[in-house]
């Protein structure tokens, strides 16, 4: 049977290119970066190449770039050690309703256990951040604010580089180094400019597994001269801010990873965003079918439609019977039965929370897959429709 | 069978038995589209709402103390629909002391297990049923 990969925000296939950039340290070179000898030598060589290239996509200094095991740990990283850290200067922190777990949590947690307080700022219908509504929220106690690149299940691209001017303009009016800004990229890395002098950011998080690198590698750039505390100790590796032996491997394959998709991103967006959006126009034709998250404003790759009156995982297990592998903000496949929080914060409403699919397109989907997915599509919408008690509604 | 998953009641696992997965691609006794209009149900219920995730609807028909029939339909995940479809075959047929003493259990033994997770949320079809035996009662 046909296998049409469409959860590529869950996480990517490796490149062959990154797979044989990362095989010789799985094998002969499995030096320890830190030991002395040439062996080490040889590994630490390579996590320093690796270090610059992606202080050179950046644009920033290789000492700021940090390697962690990915995506979440580098969210904790900057947002407990940040918080942390500057707690003299204040105990108020910023976020958005529609942050990934990563980032949710680690708020959550110095909120109930460590006594600091979080705004969680909502979005528009469309699922974008107002950079206003950060503005609002600062206060003189505020240390750090942490807006994500763009959302890991519908895909919208928030404002960063306009949130970072308003806190830049924050900081000179009221003469301080606070708020520092952090930005988790884990989904936006594929696509989207990283550098981080035009994003204004003091902290920022992407991983390799989104990426076409491989699962336990990520980074946490942290701007010269941030105070933040490390959440592990044990070592003097990555100047002590991420003590442990490094996944030598895992980084070599991250560097390789960023270099090759920030090298080719123009002409694959181009690429992934006619994809995407042929494949919307013929998705909402369905009837009761809606997309969530703006139009335009998303990851070129990313499609999150309901179709109502459908619950998402039955979706999710007829797709994939016919090999289609997708996945849904519905709670039956959250594991904590509550539906999707960002569709939620979107104002998409529990149903529709819960009757969504999430398609995220990959550098191997091609318009074949999706016609394919196009062909098989409504027969499962009517099948699961015919057995929906809630269905009239929408079909006639 | 090796390497098939033991799916024993509260089993951790997400993975559905061959049950399950039998009657959520096959489902029986569904209310289709072109009988709803000419069955003479004897009692409907339904519980449930789409804001939960899950809504269940049973029409009955009972001859002589029985269930003579029974069709349903379901907004739900594949638990839901599994164990709203199973339930339609283990109840025609059942007299209506007996079908009004259905608890999830039975349903999930029936189902060869379910994920623990999913049992307390999905397994709704005995109060579906209820709902239609009390309709029925209530119309006598």
């Amino acid at each position: 049977m046909k296998r049409i990969y469409l959860d590529n925000a869950a996480t990517t296939n490796i490149d062959a290119r990154v797979l044989a950039k990362m095989k010789s340290f799985l094998g002969a070179s499995f030096g320890n970066p830190s030991s002395f000898h040439s062996m080490g030598k040889e590994a630490d060589n390579a996590v320093e190449d690796a270090r610059k290239s992606i202080a050179n996509i950046l644009g920033c200094r290789n000492f700021e770039i940090l390697f962690c095991s990915g995506g979440t740990e580098s969210d904790n990283m900057a947002i407990l050690g940040a918080a942390r850290a500057n707690r003299e200067h204040g105990n108020h922190l910023i976020t958005t309703k529609i942050e990934h777990h990563a980032v949710l949590e680690p708020m959550e947690h110095l909120e109930k256990r460590e006594g600091f307080k979080v705004s969680y700022i909502g979005v528009d219908k469309d699922g974008i951040v107002n950079p206003k509504d950060i503005e609002k929220a600062l206060t003189k106690k505020t240390t750090l604010v942490s807006v994500m690149m763009a959302n890991n299940e519908i895909g919208t691209i928030q404002p960063i580089a306009e949130i970072g001017r308003v806190i830049l303009k924050w900081r000179k009016k009221n003469n301080t180094i606070f708020p520092l800004f952090h930005t988790d990229a884990c989904q936006a890395a594929g696509a989207l400019d990283m550098k981080v002098e035009k994003l204004h950011v003091d902290f920022l998080t992407l991983n390799a597994s989104k990426i076409y690198g491989p699962k336990g590698a990520g980074i946490l750039y942290a701007r010269k001269g941030t105070e933040f505390e490390p959440i592990i100790f044990g070592g003097a590796q990555e100047v002590g801010k991420r003590p442990g032996t490094q996944n030598v491997a895992g980084i070599v394959g991250l560097a390789k990873a960023l270099e090759l998709s920030q090298k080719n991103k123009e002409k694959e967006n181009k690429r992934l965003i006619n994809l995407r959006d042929y494949f919307i126009g013929e998705l909402i034709k369905i009837p009761g079918t809606r997309l969530n998250g703006d139009a335009e404003k998303r990851l070129p790759n990313n499609v999150n439609v309901s179709f109502l009156d459908i619950e998402g995982e039955a979706m999710i297990l007829y797709l994939d019977a016919k090999g289609i592998f997708v996945s849904s903000g519905s709670a039956c496949t959250s594991r904590t039965l509550d539906p999707s929080h960002v569709l939620m914060a979107s104002g998409a409403g529990r149903e529709a929370a819960h009757s969504s699919v999430r398609f995220t397109l990959g550098h191997d989907t091609t318009k074949a897959d999706i016609d394919y997915v196009l062909k098989v599509l409504p027969g499962i919408v009517k099948k699961l429709r015919e057995i929906s008690p809630t269905k009239q509604k929408y079909d006639k | 069978m090796t390497n098939k998953p033991d799916l024993k009641k509260g089993d951790e696992s997400w993975l559905y038995s061959e049950e399950v997965k039998d009657h959520f691609y096959n489902p029986r006794n569904v209310m289709k589209d072109e009988m709803i209009d000419d069955y003479k149900a004897d009692g409907v219920g339904e519980v449930g709402s789409p804001a939960c995730g899950d809504v269940m609807r049973m029409w009955i028909q009972v001859k002589d103390n029985k269930i003579a029939d029974c069709k349903w339909r379901t907004f739900g995940c594949a638990s839901a629909i599994a164990s709203t479809s199973v339930l339609s075959e283990m109840v025609i047929g059942m007299s209506i002391d007996k079908a009004k003493k259905l608890k999830p259990q039975d349903i999930v033994d029936r189902l060869a297990g379910l994920p623990k997770v999913k049992i307390h949320c999905s397994v709704l079809g005995d109060q579906a049923l209820r709902a239609a035996i009390n309709d029925w009662e209530n119309k006598k």
